[in-house]
């Protein structure tokens, strides 16, 4: 099989919950792929499996959640099929991650710089005090002052001290891939505007791809080159940033990008009606079709794949001819 | 001139904070000598980063928290004079909704209920004019009488924020304060809410303080904005003067962090170094001069005051941009 990413590709991942409600499908058929060094935004709202997917990614999803199907083949290995062990040399050297709420992120107990070199240690095989050289120059390069924070404990950190601490956690080991879940979400404007440049300049300088997950279209337009739109456990639309922004394909993507203020708009936002399906009874077909207000007859039966219809750009829409189908329990 | 509803003047809201018994006495000062005028029937948006104190200013001018000191005028009568009967009459008259839809709804009581209750209390009316009402008021929000029976879980994120605001309209407010009423809700019902925030507001003849941190929703609903920073407003006037010629550098380097939803958009990149200080021991002079690109010595020594600096636009700066 042909990959469509060099670094990463994740092709018809499902992964379901399950509660006493029923089986929640939380990542119906994901597909997903980025080349080394690329900035991916993962965007879609509360509910749509941006997380997710990015746990499945890291294998690290728990009971009673269960990855079901699909393939992970990240920098040449197949992840769903190594052992733990080996996962655990992928996991934390090879890609890392970071999360929304930093200071729940980090150990309130431990001090800052072991911390650090705790992750260091793991990826090279020496004892923690070893690394702290290591530590002070990464604490450094996220604009920290190593001699105030390495023996700091989180509580002493603002939210954005904490937010560059965990960058700094996360590329301590030289990741090729860096996984963002909603870093920003939880600072205020002029922070995350520091936060989205730092991890800008470590990308450029350190060389690696960051998977940014998001709800922000201004954020995705500020920082990614290639943009997935995700929908109720499917993805639904992949384009490059200016492609998207300027010629979405998929009626949830166009809506989406009409609903969103921005400053110099005064004009009436246009909400996309109805509300984000119930996972454990999706809708049958296109799972946007109940909201579609472009929904055709063939949306209510078939599920739509994600296909390309211009050189790179993908939408899994019935209204650009693709006749095809998702088969379902493949 | 136009006719002014709410009326702000020198309000303090300090609160004590507890330190060794021997150490003098410490204030967090969260909202720090804030004067401002709202017009009737318009929307007045306070933004500011968290710890500025716009929460804090909103309660206060409620009365939700006592004020230390200061005035606030409602439609010409001083509020925080008030008792009894007439208190009363002017809590019916300012309404609020709160952030999180997910707490600020009773979990345990019906719909009806939650709307019917500021109604037992305000009006005497009985029980089938009640249920009249609140099958209008829902009817108004965008949602259906048979929602009257339902408990607060069975609604989603944008439909109990709908509710929290037909709780507050149906006591027939003049004035409501939204304290960031859509910063739980997902983007596509953003919109819708902000919608129903902006028609209700023209057929009711209300007046709105809009607290948010979101300089895109400013520009979307308001008409005047006020920019907070560490308690103190540093930048007030019409939306559109404040937003094309932002003249305290707070306000310009916060306009020029706020993301762009369009990548074709180039900006010139500036960023705010540093990060917001505290309220209990505000830096000296300018609260922001220690993270201002322009500041020098006046700045570190003398704090300046709020100035207009062309007509309706008011600035605290000693060198307004």
């Amino acid at each position: 099989m042909e990959l469509r990413g060099k670094l990463l590709d994740v092709s018809g991942l499902k992964v379901s919950f399950y509660t006493y409600r029923g089986v929640i499908k939380a990542l119906d058929g994901v597909e997903l792929w980025m080349d080394s060094g690329e900035r991916l935004g993962v965007v879609g709202e509360t509910g749509c499996g941006k997380s997710v997917t990015s746990l499945a990614v890291m294998r690290l999803i728990e009971q009673p959640g269960e990855i079901q199907a699909g393939k992970v083949i990240f920098n040449g290995k197949s992840l769903l099929e190594l052992s733990e062990e080996n996962m655990n040399r992928v996991r934390g050297i090879e890609m890392s991650m970071i999360f929304q709420e930093p200071r729940s992120s980090l150990n309130p107990v431990m001090k800052v710089g072991y911390q650090i070199g705790e992750a260091i240690a793991k990826s090279k095989k020496m004892p923690i005090k070893k690394t702290y050289p290591e530590v002070r120059e990464m604490l450094k390069l996220v604009g920290l002052d190593p001699d105030r924070v390495m023996n700091s404990y989180p509580h002493e950190l603002s939210g954005g001290m904490s937010q560059r601490v965990m960058i700094g956690m996360g590329l301590a080991t030289h990741p090729k891939l860096l996984i963002a879940d909603e870093p920003t979400s939880a600072l205020d404007v002029t922070i995350q505007a520091q936060i989205l440049e730092l991890l800008d300049e470590l990308a450029r300088k350190m060389g690696n791809a960051v998977m940014l997950i998001t709800h922000d279209m201004g954020v995705v337009a500020e920082f990614c080159d290639k943009v997935m739109v995700m929908y109720a456990g499917n993805s639904v639309e992949y384009a490059s940033t200016v492609e998207l922004f300027e010629r979405p394909l998929h009626p949830y993507t166009g809506g989406l990008l009409l609903a969103v203020p921005r400053v110099g708009r005064t004009d009436e936002l246009k909400a996309i009606k109805g509300t984000v399906p119930d996972l454990v009874d999706p809708p049958s077909g296109c799972r946007f079709h109940p909201r579609c207000p472009r929904v055709m007859e063939i949306c209510k039966e078939n599920r739509p794949p994600l296909v390309q219809v211009e050189p790179g750009h993908f939408v899994a829409c019935y209204l650009y001819g693709n006749e095809g189908e998702v088969k379902e329990n493949a | 001139m136009p006719d002014t509803l709410i009326k702000i003047e020198n309000l303090k809201t300090y609160f004590p904070v507890k330190k060794s018994i021997l150490s003098k006495k410490l204030f967090v000062r969260a909202v720090d000598d804030v004067t401002m005028e709202i017009p009737r029937g318009s929307t007045f948006a306070v933004v500011g980063e968290s710890g500025s104190g716009k929460t804090t200013l909103a309660r206060s001018v409620l009365r939700l928290i006592e004020p230390t000191s200061g005035k606030i005028f409602f439609d010409g009568s001083e509020i925080l004079r008030l008792k009894g009967k007439d208190l009363l009459d002017v809590r019916r008259k300012m309404q609020i909704v709160f952030q999180d839809p997910y707490n600020s709804l009773h979990p345990r009581k019906l719909i009806k209920n939650i709307i019917g209750e500021g109604m037992k209390i305000h009006f005497k009316i009985t029980e089938n004019e009640i249920r009249d009402k609140i099958s209008a008021v829902l009817k108004e929000v965008g949602l259906r009488d048979e929602h009257m029976f339902r408990y607060p879980h069975e609604f989603s994120g944008g439909q109990r924020q709908r509710i929290a605001f037909a709780r507050a309209i149906v006591l027939k407010p003049k004035f409501i304060v939204l304290d960031e009423p859509t910063s739980a809700l997902d983007v596509s019902v953003q919109a819708m809410v902000l919608k129903m925030l902006k028609d209700i507001r023209a057929q009711e003849d209300l007046t709105y303080m809009f607290i948010t941190h979101n300089l895109s929703l400013v520009d979307y609903i308001a008409d005047r904005v006020a920019v907070m920073y560490v308690g103190e407003v540093v930048e007030m006037g019409e939306k559109n003067t404040v937003f094309n010629h932002p003249s305290h550098p707070y306000t310009d380097l916060l306009m020029a962090s706020n993301p762009i939803p369009d990548p074709k958009f180039q900006r010139e990149k500036r960023l705010l170094k540093g990060e917001i200080p505290s309220s209990v021991n505000p830096p000296s002079g300018c609260r922001f001069h220690n993270r201002c690109p322009h500041a020098d010595q006046k700045c570190a020594s003398q704090a300046p005051e709020m100035r207009e600096h062309a007509p309706g636009h008011f600035v605290r700066c000693h060198y307004p941009l």
